[in-house]
């Protein structure tokens, strides 16, 4: 991981000292973080110099810039909700949207469209885009892999696939069971590309997993599509394909609140240990960490969070690519703040994607699968020709 | 005597080689009487033999001459143009992975042809000839972007960093192509789509025309680089030992690979994997000398996907399984089995 290995040999030495005088000058004190931000002038940058009161261990953290990103980020998000929800095909007032949401009345269209289609897709926008960018964050973290990313590794087209199976064979199908089948796809997608990567001799580079996954995402989402010809579900598959919240619906939210509100707190509970497998397993296991037990349930999270992601909005790449590296960028490495703060940054990206889908070609929705991937590639040509190491 | 040995050796491969591709050969005929047997309409072998002799029904002489025959010659135009650009990438570049499609130089002629097809009026009268050309400034233009995004200084273009900036660079022009056909109309939307799947959608003989000329010139010019490309696979260093003008020998080369690639794929929309197993299982038949193995492949990419292609037809007939559908779902857990056997 060179970014870290950069950040931790260029600027540690003096962030340390800095870190020490500050911590010696600041126990005796003892002044809150709060404090801390108001006697420095630079908030962000006292925040970069000071490790985290409870571990000394040599990891820059930013808290404070943390707390900023999170508090601003919660801030930005209520904002897009609100702007989100306001734009739309159908021009309608933003007294009426508040009045939809605050004092729903049935007998109003514009009340129904706010209530029935928009709300559901911009809660559905968040949910997804804060579940993409957490499983992106843990496995970046646990495999140590920066080019690590739900859609990269194969996960998001195994669970595309399994849910063209479902559509086939099981049609009415209720979500409950569709996401269950969303799962197995997703650990299926994972299975098969790390199962190559085990294969292979001497294991396989970052890079070369992402090209087991290309190749494997090719060859499922061509099984897909030969399976959705076959049983003349092409239209309802593309959709999967494409990527889009469009069609969110309530119940759909629904099915999907528990796992993914499951599977963040497991995600943040684990944080700490995910940190130590980021430094490396032989360190976490020298530092008493059950790292099979850690990997192992780091999976579950993962699968269960992109599972449900693409079996509402389908197979959207490059969340949980970019917002990681971004999140690592602002608050440091420490993936207590990282998990929370990238499951913010993702719905912030999700939902303004989208509402760029709607702005690009109206009344014509672009599917925001393809949006972040425009986004998404130059971030990733960036990532591969920074990595060091012989790809 | 070592001479002898060597000389003898050399004898065996040759006449291994001959008959290598003689077998090919026969493999393709016969794939293509069969294929020309598969089909909605039946055509008894009786039938299809009065048929090509000019005494078959108008019915029967329509569905061979104007429908099968010119979708056959050109699946196998194709799998040999295909097959010999990537075997001319995987040499160049000293790269087992190596695909015109992998590459993203596929994507990069689609993405021209697509906004050709898609913003100029008439479809019917779209000048066919044109679209190899076009498809080659795209193809060209990719490949120099993704050259220029593999290449750092110092270290020069390192194999599987060139692939991953293919792959990312084919899914950024996918994503382009997937906005702009959005804004087209539903009936060319349809077009675009299939094309983009791969189906060999050009199934008449102005298709086969507008590829023809490309290909006769392009693969005797290979063909004739043979013993180049012999040195070429060598390091840079040996290759310029021996006397090769390295770089400019590989930029033609290059030109041709892509110009071969370029002309298929506006014919054939986006197949992939062929330029990947074709030279690979050519080489494991006849040996990694090029002279060999050049034609080899082309044989085995004709092979491939004309097989592909009559498998697509009658998989799930009536209705079609679009060929690169059929080629990725061959050639993808190929390319996975030689990620397990290549270190890197």
């Amino acid at each position: 991981m060179s970014t870290r290995s950069n950040k931790t040999s260029n600027g540690s030495k003096p962030a340390e000292a800095d870190a020490a005088a500050m911590n010696a000058t600041m126990q005796t004190s003892s002044v809150s973080e709060a404090q801390q931000s108001s006697h420095s002038y630079h908030p962000a940058f006292s925040g970069t110099a000071t490790t985290t009161p409870s571990s000394h261990a040599p990891i820059k953290s930013r808290p404070i810039a943390a707390t900023v990103v999170l508090f601003g980020g919660l801030i930005a998000l209520v904002l897009g909700l609100f702007l989100s929800i306001n734009f739309g095909a159908a021009d309608i007032s933003f007294k009426v949207v508040w009045q939809a949401i605050f004092q729903f009345n049935p007998e109003l269209t514009d009340h129904q469209i706010i209530r029935e289609l928009r709300l559901p897709r911009v809660f559905g926008g968040a949910m997804v885009g804060a579940s993409f960018a957490v499983a992106g964050a843990i496995m970046q973290g646990m495999t140590r892999n920066p080019l690590a990313d739900s859609g990269l590794l194969g996960i998001n087209s195994g669970a595309g696939f399994m849910l063209a199976i479902c559509f086939a064979f099981f049609p009415g199908l209720p979500f409950m069971s569709v996401i269950l089948f969303s799962f197995v796809g997703a650990a299926l997608g994972a299975g098969l590309v790390y199962g190559i990567g085990a294969l292979a001799k001497g294991g396989l580079s970052p890079a070369r997993l992402v090209l087991a996954g290309a190749a494997l995402s090719a060859l499922l989402s061509a099984l897909a599509e030969g399976i959705a010809l076959y049983f003349k579900i092409g239209q309802d598959i593309a959709f999967w394909y494409a990527g889009g919240v469009a069609g969110t619906r309530w119940d759909q939210l629904q099915v999907m609140f528990p796992w993914v509100v499951v599977a963040l707190v497991m995600g943040i509970v684990l944080s700490r240990s995910v940190t130590m497998l980021s430094l490396g397993e032989d360190i976490a296991r020298g530092l008493g960490q059950r790292t099979g037990l850690v990997k192992a349930l780091c999976a579950i999270v993962v699968l269960i969070l992109a599972g449900s992601a693409v079996a509402v909005v389908g197979a959207v790449g490059f969340v949980g690519l970019i917002i990681p590296h971004l999140t690592r960028k602002l608050v440091g490495v420490d993936y207590r703040w990282i998990i929370p703060c990238s499951a913010i940054l993702g719905a912030l990206l999700v939902i303004f994607a989208d509402i760029a889908a709607r702005m690009v070609n109206p009344p014509e929705e672009t599917p925001i699968g393809a949006l972040i991937a425009l986004i998404g590639v130059p971030f990733f040509l960036y990532l591969a020709r920074k990595e060091r190491r012989e790809l | 005597m070592q001479a002898i040995t060597a000389e003898s050796i050399e004898k065996k491969r040759r006449s291994r080689s001959i008959l290598v591709m003689s077998i090919l050969a026969v493999l393709i005929f016969t794939t293509f009487i069969i294929s020309m047997n598969t089909g909605v309409i039946k055509l008894t072998p009786k039938d299809l033999f009065m048929t090509l002799f000019g005494q078959g029904t108008d019915r029967q002489e329509l569905v061979l001459f104007q429908f099968r025959l010119p979708r056959i010659v050109i699946s196998m135009l194709i799998g040999a143009g295909l097959a010999l650009s990537g075997c001319i990438m995987q040499g160049i570049t000293r790269n087992a992975l190596a695909d015109p499609g992998l590459l993203g130089i596929n994507a990069g002629a689609g993405l021209v042809v697509m906004l050709y097809v898609s913003y100029f009026p008439t479809t019917a009268n779209v000048p066919v000839f044109f679209l190899p050309m076009l498809a080659f400034g795209g193809a060209a233009l990719t490949a120099f972007l993704i050259y220029v995004l593999a290449y750092k200084k110092h270290e020069g273009i390192m194999p599987t960093r060139l692939i991953l900036t293919g792959v990312a660079v084919a899914a950024g022009i996918s994503a382009a192509m997937i906005v702009l056909t959005l804004r087209l109309n539903p009936e060319k939307y349809q077009m675009v789509a299939t094309w983009l799947a791969g189906s060999i959608w050009g199934t008449n003989w102005k298709f086969v025309m507008a590829l023809l000329p490309w290909l006769l010139f392009l693969i005797p010019y290979v063909m004739t680089k043979a013993q180049t490309m012999n040195v070429l696979n060598l390091s840079d260093a040996t290759a310029r030992g021996l006397g090769a003008h390295v770089s400019r020998e590989q930029l033609k080369l290059l030109a041709a690979g892509v110009a071969l690639a370029a002309s298929c794929v506006a014919v054939s929309g986006g197949i992939g994997f062929v330029g990947l197993i074709g030279p690979h299982l050519a080489k494991r038949l006849v040996g990694p000398k090029h002279q060999g193995l050049l034609p080899a492949s082309a044989l085995v990419g004709a092979l491939l996907v004309l097989t592909a292609d009559t498998i697509g037809r009658w998989a799930i007939r009536p209705s079609e399984i679009p060929t690169g559908i059929v080629t990725a779902v061959i050639g993808a857990p190929y390319f996975l089995y030689l990620m397990t056997r290549t270190r890197g």
